[in-house]
């Protein structure tokens, strides 16, 4: 690695980079794509389409008055928005976008990708603890529970795909699915996998930490500025790591037909996903709280469990003698 | 690497003398994760990745979010920090502290006068497929007591939060309440 230093630095830069713009991006997609299929237009007067929109939103948000409440918790107020930013950041340091263009190709990818995952908790728990306001520490409350259950099958719907690559590193298993997509024989996995993603980010249909109906803005009620810009982004980024994940883990990551470069593959593979979390926010009801949870603990854990023992079976049966 | 080391290894001493010393129990908890990070890099640099990673999503990333969520619910307030301010006089750490230095300086003593093992994180790189052949290899007994220890655990947890449910909300009743007051109309 020492030989590459300048390349090396080129590749961390081009992924942050990258993957703030995409972050901004898929804001003004989001909200375009909202008003198109809710029959109505959208912002569309900044820059060509609206474009530019993102760029003044953040100019708005820069220029905004730093408001921490005088009952807040000042250190803890200020440190939870940056939780956010840094681990869903950091989780994009192991995934393979290419063959090389991998910030670090750490043998334990998967693991690094699920404690990642897990401290992103804090940033939710921390900011509506910090806020001292009873709307925002009922939806810290609910999202600690919910990122604490959702993780559980999220970890465990990964372990048939580790089982079947052999490996936690994310290039490996990208390179394990030449012959076919993991979705295919992981295909409960990746259902499983996909709906404790969109908990993960608590995404609609379910946000709820975050119900506006419900609880006002949820666990960044008291957030202004910048600091509820950077939980703004960071749920943006959030859900463009899942759809990273999902395509290196299930969909063969930069695998394709040999007519367009493998990043390009990546790239489409993501948008696919991404264009798919914008369709559910915009069809999707939003469930209760108890019925979330309720439905995670009774019917996803179980079948979680299923698939594992299935696939780990399975493949003891098929390569018999493997030690 | 050796460096690394070091500087996790200080700021996990660090970080646990400050959770202990804390009066709000959230900052306290927060540098708990510290600790519990410094020491998954301290895994990381002897060479054992595997329980480095497990350190970060079980320790850091469910219990201490678990231990949280309890502290959360019993909504604490300032009052309550002037309390533990009351209870934690300095008086009172002053003789531990006394004995348990003189436990530290004798620690020191022999970590210095030992010898030191000859290249000790190059030697012993542990990655996840060795973890898993020695537990499910020479080590599977332990695997499955605590296994046993882990159901024990959700049986019992599964006992003391059934309750019969003493308040029903309306529309999840039974029919029955609705048809006695028609009868009584």
């Amino acid at each position: 690695m020492e030989t590459a230093t300048p390349n090396y630095l080129l590749i961390i830069g081009g992924v942050l980079f990258v993957m703030l713009n995409v972050a901004a991006l898929l804001i003004w997609v989001e909200r375009r794509g909202l008003a198109l299929l809710q029959d109505r237009y959208g912002p569309n007067r900044a820059g060509p389409f609206g474009l530019l929109i993102v760029a003044a939103d953040s100019i708005k948000l820069f220029f905004k008055q730093d408001w921490i409440p005088p009952f807040a918790d000042k250190p803890v107020f200020i440190l939870a928005p940056v939780i956010v930013v840094v681990t869903v950041l950091m989780s994009f340091v192991v995934i393979p976008f290419a063959p090389g263009i991998v910030v670090a190709d750490l043998n334990i990818g998967l693991l690094f990708f699920l404690a990642m995952s897990s401290m992103g908790a804090y940033s939710i728990i921390l900011g509506g603890w910090a806020s001292n306001n009873k709307y925002s520490l009922l939806g810290a409350m609910r999202g600690a529970a919910q990122m604490i259950s959702y993780e559980v099958f999220m970890g465990l719907s990964l372990m048939g795909v580790v089982l079947m690559a052999g490996s936690f590193s994310l290039s490996e298993i990208v390179e394990a699915q030449r012959g076919l997509w993991f979705v295919v024989p992981q295909i409960i996995g990746f259902v499983i996998f996909f709906i404790a993603g969109i908990a993960e980010t608590h995404r609609l249909p379910f946000d709820v930490p975050e119900a506006e109906s419900e609880l006002v803005a949820g666990f960044h009620s008291e957030y202004s500025g910048m600091k509820f810009g950077m939980f703004f982004i960071g749920e943006y980024m959030g859900i463009t790591l899942i759809s990273c994940m999902m395509v290196v883990l299930f969909f063969g990551g930069w695998l394709g037909p040999d007519f367009l470069p493998p990043i390009v593959w990546f790239i489409l593979k993501t948008a696919f996903f991404l264009g798919i979390f914008i369709l559910l926010r915009a069809s999707m009801p939003r469930p209760r709280y108890d019925q979330l949870m309720e439905y995670g603990w009774k019917y996803l854990l179980p079948l979680t469990l299923l698939n594992l023992v299935v696939t780990a079976g399975v493949l003891l049966w098929l390569n018999d003698g493997y030690r | 690497m050796e460096l690394t080391f070091y500087i996790a290894a200080a700021v996990a001493v660090l970080a646990t003398i400050m959770v202990i010393t804390r009066f709000n129990m959230i900052h306290a908890l927060l540098y708990l994760v510290v600790s519990f990070l410094a020491v998954a890099v301290v895994f990381l640099t002897l060479g054992a990745p595997f329980m480095a990673a497990l350190e970060v999503i079980v320790y850091a990333g469910a219990i201490v979010v678990l231990i949280i969520f309890v502290i959360m619910m019993l909504s604490l307030t300032r009052e309550d920090v002037e309390q533990e301010k009351a209870w934690l006089q300095p008086k009172l750490w002053l003789g531990p502290a006394l004995l348990s230095f003189a436990l530290l300086a004798e620690l020191v003593y022999l970590l210095v006068i030992a010898e030191m093992p000859a290249a000790p994180a190059a030697a012993s790189y542990v990655d996840a497929r060795a973890v898993g052949l020695a537990l499910y290899g020479p080590y599977v007994l332990g695997v499955q007591l605590s296994g046993i220890l882990l159901m024990a655990g959700i049986v019992g947890a599964y006992h003391l939060g059934r309750q019969k449910k003493k308040v029903i909300h309306r529309f999840l009743q039974e029919k029955e309440p609705q048809k006695e007051r028609s009868a009584a109309i």
